[in-house]
């Protein structure tokens, strides 16, 4: 789908990981990672649960810092950066978290309105306009009065990625943002993320569990285990890989074992 | 082997409760911090004062009502047995003043605002709400907590204020009205007997009280466990530890200020 890009590794990263660790007392997350994700393409870390896809996020989108290792974000090397600075790396970037995280007190409008009622300085009516849009944008329309406890968990999904996308980021991150929904939703929210990513023109970083369904949007692939990144390419070169712990991931995922359990064996 | 196991326990869990301690502290200096830098909002106060402040008022009046009659009941049985009943006024206004209005006004509080308060953050902090506003660049203390602390300061004195006028006046409806106590000298003894000093205790409590209030429900909230009994633990927490800090201060104050 992308071959030329794809052919070209060299071009710019969105995000570039070196040598990540992380330890959490005794228990080593991270065990040096290393991943390009390259701009203007989707990018899934996937891996079996308790691996690290999530904290590898984490680190990712600035919530936590990493022991060692650099992480550079469209050039800036954030690993050292102060609290002012981080704040100006995270305008770059909207993230769809997990459950949504939307705020239950505030309506989807004040939701999607939020990130430009705190950090711009847009009149009401242009961010009236701009809420609109990009609630179109991700198919809702007429919700704006509903609170995120009277919509369905697909809308809410499309909600908070209206919430990561109105500031118009760089980079877009997801949290297993598929978690929770049937396989028809699921399947709708993998054409929103891939359809929002072309038509915004952005980088994407997601961590999912959803293979092989996730193979079909991603550009690339990143397969995360003990704390390291062990496979990464194009869908196809995974798959191509013959990768024996890889293909015991994907088995345990398609025949519906515990993944864990399969990739661990 | 065993001895130097146990002392590194020993070791570990005394490190570990220092270091809780001193989250705890820096946690205040933060939200304190954050509460004079730009941007300033307003209306987050304004929406707090109303949630602690205007939202308990009908339960402090009731509290404070009956503290009130109770005071007046129990003062003017005693009181009479000495002949004394024209001393009601200033036994009951001062019992609230000095120690009732603002120690059961701040234990109410804690009750009704501070629980529903570390709930509230803890589920935010489970449902990764806390996460999704540092990503968005927004201080997440600044945002939640700074607010509550300035509303905790101006509202836990005007919540003690009108404990201490309706405790009276339950007192002045029980003890003249119902009792017979002598009506004059009800409050011509408050006015006479009571200083400016007293009036300013209660309020230095009420204040101290709202800030350490609102500090420990909004930590243990804040830092609530993200599974599913960490909110309800997180909640349980806060009221106990508000409540055993808000007695503690006041004898700390008490013998202060006396």
């Amino acid at each position: 789908m992308n071959e030329a890009q794809n052919g070209n590794p060299s071009s710019a990263n969105a995000v570039e990981v070196r040598g990540l660790k992380r330890r959490f007392g005794r228990q080593r997350v991270l065990d040096g990672v290393d991943l390009d994700c390259p701009s203007g393409q989707i990018t899934t870390i996937v891996g079996p649960s308790g691996e690290g896809k999530t904290v590898l996020l984490k680190h990712i989108n600035l919530l936590l810092r990493p022991d060692a290792g650099t992480i550079t974000i469209e050039g800036t090397e954030v690993t050292r950066l102060g609290a002012l600075a981080l704040n100006a790396v995270r305008e770059k970037f909207g993230m769809l978290f997990q459950a949504g995280a939307l705020f239950d007190s505030m309506s989807v409008f004040e939701n999607v309105a939020f990130p430009l009622v705190e950090k711009t300085n847009l009149t009401i009516q242009e961010i009236e306009q701009r809420v609109h849009e990009t609630l179109d944008a991700v198919g809702l329309k007429g919700m704006d009065s509903k609170f995120p406890s009277e919509i369905s968990g697909g809308m809410q999904k499309r909600v908070a990625l209206a919430r990561a996308l109105v500031r118009k980021p760089r980079i877009l991150m997801l949290d297993e943002p598929t978690t929770g929904l049937d396989p028809t939703r699921t399947g709708a929210i993998h054409e929103l993320i891939r359809n929002t990513q072309k038509n915004f023109g952005l980088s994407a970083v997601m961590v999912s569990h959803d293979v092989p369904a996730v193979f079909e949007i991603s550009d690339r692939i990143a397969f995360i285990k003990q704390g390291k990144i062990r496979l990464a390419g194009t869908p196809a070169e995974v798959l191509g890989a013959n990768d024996e712990v890889f293909d015991r991931f994907l088995k345990g995922r398609a025949s519906g074992e515990d993944a864990e359990q399969a990739a661990m064996a | 082997m065993n001895i130097a196991e146990t002392i590194e326990r020993l070791g570990a869990l005394i490190l570990e409760r220092v270091f809780a301690l001193g989250g705890f502290l820096l946690f205040l200096l933060n939200a304190l911090f954050y509460a004079v830098l730009p941007p300033y909002k307003p209306r987050l106060i304004i929406r707090q004062v109303r949630q602690i402040g205007a939202d308990s008022m009908f339960l402090i009046i009731l509290i404070a009502a009956f503290t009130g009659m109770v005071l007046g009941l129990q003062g003017y049985k005693t009181l009479s047995l000495f002949g004394s009943e024209g001393a009601l006024g200033i036994l009951v206004a001062l019992a609230l003043v000095r120690e009732l209005g603002p120690v059961l006004a701040a234990l109410m509080i804690t009750a009704r605002a501070g629980s529903a308060m570390a709930a509230e953050l803890g589920s935010m902090q489970a449902t990764e709400q806390i996460d999704a506003l540092t990503v968005m660049a927004v201080n997440p203390v600044q945002y939640l907590v700074s607010p509550r602390i300035i509303a905790g300061i101006i509202a836990f004195p005007l919540l003690t204020v009108i404990f201490d006028v309706v405790g009276i006046i339950g007192g002045y409806l029980v003890g003249v009205g119902l009792m017979g106590a002598p009506a004059g000298p009800y409050f011509n003894g408050i006015k006479a007997n009571m200083g400016s000093h007293d009036i300013a205790s209660s309020l230095y409590k009420a204040l101290v009280f709202g800030v350490v209030v609102m500090w420990v429900c909004c930590y243990k909230g804040y830092n609530a466990q993200r599974m599913a009994t960490g909110v309800s633990r997180a909640t349980t927490e806060a009221v106990v530890l508000s409540s055993v800090l808000i007695l503690a201060w006041d004898y700390v104050l008490t013998s202060i200020l006396l």
